[in-house]
This record gives C-alpha cells, structure tokens and sequence, in this order.
C-alpha cells in the first residue's frame, strides 16, 4: 500500500486541512474517527462554525425588515451568500438564486411551481435510472396530478446513461428532463452539457440535480447553459438547512410563487396580493440566516482551497481507493463509471451491507449502507443495498488503507 | 466489543441458517419487510390443534436478522399459540426493555447484545413481527417500522 501512497501527486497539505475540521479530531469506538460519508453530509470547517456562531452572538436579527443596524448586518451578510453562489455557479445576476433548504426543496419548487403552470395532461417529464429520490418523487406527484408521463432514461452495468436511448425518449410533449450531475450511489458524472443540449433541441428545459457535483468540480450554469441547478450546502461543508436554486431569470419570473408568506409580497390587501420581484418572490417567510451565512462561508472556504486542486486530490483518492478495494476477494464495486466523483460504493459476497457497517463503525469507520435514497439503482444491479464509502477532500490514503483493513476483518468473521 | 453483537451461535445460524425454505402445506404464512436495509423475509407455519408443528422461512437479510429468523423458527415448534405469543413478548422486551427478563429464552438470549446497537434492533425483530401478523392470520406484507 505504501508504494500507492507515494503516488499521491498533487501535493495537497490534508494534514492542514483536517485541522481546520474539528469534528475529524475525535476517537469513536475508541478508535481515530475515519469519515467516509461525506456524500451523505460532509463536515463543517471551524470558517463555517465561526459564521454562524458570529451570527447568532453578534448580529442575529431579522433580515430584509428592520432599519436597526444589526438588521442591516444580517441581512448584509446574508445577501453577500446570494453574491457569492452567483460567482460561484457563474450565474448572470445574482436574483437568478434562490435560498432554499436544500436540493430537495429546490426540485420541489420547480416541479411545483413552474410544473403547476407549464405541465399538462399528455407531457412527458424525463428522469434517469440513477436519480436520488429527490429527483423522482417530485416529478412523480405532478405527473399524478396532471395525468403527465414520467420516462426514464436506463444505464447500463457500469452505471452510465445509455445516451441513445435517451435521445429516444425526447419528443415533442417533452417538457422537462431532469438529471443528476453526479451519482450519489454510483458516483458517475453524467454528461449534463450535452444532455441540455439535447433536451434544449427537443423544446425541453433542463433541472439539474447538483447535490453531488458543487462540492467537487467546478460548476458553470452558463456553459451548461442549465435551465434549473440545484444544490444543498450541507453537502459542501456548510450548514445543514441551507442550498440554493439557480434559475434563468426568464424563466423564474414566469413562474408563480412556489409559498405565500411575508417577504415574497408587494402589497397585501384581502383583495388583490401583488408578488415581489425576483429573488425575494420564491423566500416566503423567515428563512434560515444563519444557515444562509454558512453557506456563504463554505462558498469561501471552498473557494480558498480551489475546486481545481479539490478535483485533483479526490481523482488520486478515488484511484487509490479503487485499487485498495479491488484487492479484496469477493468485493464488487457497484458503479465503475468512466467518469466518477469520489464514491466507492460496493457489495461482498455473503456478507450483508448493515453487518459491514456496523463492524467498521466499531474500528471508526463511518460509511453508508443500505439504498441511499436510490432504490431504482439497487434495483437495476439486482442487490437490496450497497456499502458506500464516499470521499472528500479531508480524506488520506492512510483512511482507505483503514477502511479496507476493516473489510477484510470483516471478511474473517463473516467468511 | 463487536464480537458482543455477533455471538459465534449467531454467525453460524446466519451463515448455515436453520428452517430455510418454503413450506408445502403451510396454513399460516406472512411477508416481512424492513424498508431501511431492504431486508425481505417470508415466513411459513404449519398450525394444527393450536400448536405449531413447523416452522420455516425465506428471504435476504443480514446476519442478525437471518440468524433470527433461524433461531426463531427453532424454537417456535411444539409451542402453542399462546406460548409463542409470551415468547415473542419475551424476544421484544429483551432487546428494548431497561430489565429484560432473559428466562425462559434458552439461546435466543444471545440476541441480548443487540440491545447495545440500536440501529440494528430492526434487524432483529423483523422475523417476530412477522410471526405476529402469522399468527394474527394478516396476509399483508408487514414491516420493522
């Protein structure tokens, strides 16, 4: 494994790094805590704890209200996150974001809002074989209520998008495709550029589902030339409760509001409510500042360390890792896209997911088992469940050389 | 320790499980589903006289939850319906309760260890609460929620 280990290229400071996360710092099981479950929630750098923390000790008000000055801060601090995702997406203006809770909000308000107004019995909403729930059951109930058609576009065994059958689905009562930018269970990165693409030449808009791509590639909506792009910051170290929905502003301001409430109005009389402009139109309510704020922390942090180098050091992760598990007899990795994000996700002969699980959390060792809000991938590779290990940048050689000295524990006892 | 958890009586019923297969003639029978791990398990009873005279079941699971099924389809014969409503009683209060009472268990006390995962007491259960909808004559799938 040490020859592996002197592979690793990128020169990437990880020790520096870990120390800047101070949940990585403590034994589990009396063992140094090994997260690998980082596509499920990653951990939070002391930049983003200090946020929220100035936050609530120094700032807290009410946002978009108040002329009192800690108002005016909050809401300062919590509209520079608008400002800062609008550089970090590329989006055009800033009133293209919408604060949302997470990605699953962010499908639901589209699937809700502009799905309400733009979708009719007949349609056709396309999805992928490999989506997360989140991108399922949204489409799924407005194709219910409007008596639209739900198509989905297969993959084959290693969990690619047969790119020919889905140009199949595309026709003219196409009216939306939506699709994961990376796999959360199979770790593959689709080609969402050339799927737009397509689905823009059928009449189609596009959503994509960017929960798994943001914290570990740079995303450009505009050369996507994406219609909808959703993400949650928990997934890119920041607050739990907190995302962003990036849509064309043309297209937002067709759409009706997603939830009436305070802050999404003009003016309100028991006859007539006037809508507010764009953003604030889709933020009913008192949102979440301080997760807003985080987030604009994560955006930061993430951007100090640079979405190049973090790609870099995850793709010789990822390598080594493939390599470290392939070793181990009777180990099928599930997913062995061409192009994949940092997600080992796997099966063992004779040995079930929950049991792996539970006896490497007992070495530290967090990872996921089960369907990962993926059922209709389990189901295409025959298997009830999986374990997953999923990487960030946080992560060392020495962690996955742990991880699959664990598995092959595990093959002893279950063996 | 983890080897609290998988006993060497539970890593061989789970590798080598016990009463595995459908059951011919079978009166009471009922589907077991654990929604979070995907674990399925079908259970079949043969009940004359208000005794069960066999016991078997089917299914993919991990090793707590196969190993339970097998120790339970096990112990389960000769009982009276009555007896292996009390045991099934019994099995629940051992991996949930403050102070189990582990008489009366014979080997299903092994399960004991259990207690201190609680992410896989589902895993455990799954076959009893089939058991229950058997024997309440529920055709049903039921699940470990």
């Amino acid at each position: 494994m040490s020859a592996l280990v002197s592979t690793l290229q990128t020169g990437f400071d990880v020790e520096k790094i870990r120390a800047e996360f101070p949940v990585l710092k403590q034994k589990v099981h009396g063992k140094p805590l090994v997260y690998l479950d980082n596509a499920a929630t990653s951990q939070k750098p002391l930049a983003v704890i200090d946020a929220i923390r100035k936050f609530y000790e120094v700032d807290c008000a009410n946002i978009h209200r108040g002329v009192h000055e800690l108002s005016q801060r909050s809401t300062v601090a919590y509209e520079q996150t608008r400002a800062k995702v609008k550089q970090f997406l590329n989006a055009r203006t800033k009133n293209e974001l919408i604060f949302v809770r997470g990605t699953t909000e962010g499908i639901n308000l589209v699937a809700s809002s502009w799905g309400r107004k733009c979708v009719k019995a007949g349609d056709e909403i396309v999805v992928s074989a490999m989506e997360h729930h989140s991108n399922i059951v949204p489409w799924q109930i407005l194709c219910e209520e409007k008596g639209a058609k739900l198509r989905v576009i297969p993959i084959d065994d290693r969990g690619e998008l047969l790119m020919d059958e889905y140009v199949k689905l595309l026709g003219p009562r196409t009216r939306m495709v939506a699709v994961t930018h990376v796999s959360n269970a199979l770790g593959t990165i689709n080609p969402v550029r050339e799927i737009i693409e397509l689905a823009h030449k059928a009449g189609a808009l596009a959503l994509i589902d960017g929960a798994q791509a943001v914290p570990h590639m740079k995303v450009d909506v505009q050369a996507l030339d994406a219609d909808f792009y959703a993400f949650s910051g928990h997934k890119l170290f920041g607050p739990t409760g907190s995302g962003m929905l990036y849509g064309k502003a043309k297209l937002l301001n067709a759409m009706p509001p997603y939830q009436g409430g305070g802050d999404m109005i003009r003016t309100v009389t028991f006859e007539k409510t006037t809508y507010n402009d764009l953003p604030y139109k889709f933020e009913a309510g008192t949102p979440n500042i301080a997760g807003g704020i985080g987030l604009g922390a994560a955006v930061d942090y993430v951007n100090r360390i640079g979405l190049d180098k973090i790609a870099a050091y995850e793709h010789e992760l990822l390598v080594y890792g493939t390599a470290a598990l392939s070793e181990i007899p009777g180990l099928r990795l599930i997913g062995t896209a061409r192009e994949k994000a940092a997600v080992l996700s796997f099966v063992m002969d004779g040995v079930h997911p929950h049991d792996i699980g539970t006896v490497l959390d007992r070495m530290g060792i967090a990872v996921r088992t089960g369907h990962h809000c993926a059922q209709p991938v389990m189901d295409r590779f025959g298997i009830p469940a999986t374990t997953r290990a999923s990487l960030a940048f946080y992560n060392t050689p020495a962690e996955i050389d742990a991880l699959a000295a664990g598995l092959k524990k595990v093959k002893e006892m279950f063996a | 320790m983890v080897d609290d958890l998988y006993q060497e009586i539970i890593l061989d019923h789970s590798k080598r499980p016990r009463n595995c297969h459908s059951m011919e003639g079978a009166n009471r029978k009922a589907e077991g589903y654990n929604p979070l791990c995907g674990d399925k398990l079908k259970l079949y009873l043969k009940v004359e006289d208000g005794i069960v005279r066999d016991a078997s079941f089917e299914g993919s699971g991990c090793a707590i939850s196969t190993a339970s099924a097998s120790l339970m389809t096990e112990s389960l014969k000769g009982k009276t319906k009555e007896e292996a409503i009390k045991l099934l009683d019994k099995f629940h209060d051992l991996l949930t309760s403050d102070s189990p009472a582990a008489k009366d268990l014979g080997k299903l006390v092994v399960f004991c260890g259990v207690r201190d995962y609680p992410a896989r007491v589902k895993c455990a259960t799954l076959a009893w609460h089939t058991l229950r909808s058997a024997l309440d004559g529920v055709d049903a799938p039921v699940t470990a929620e």
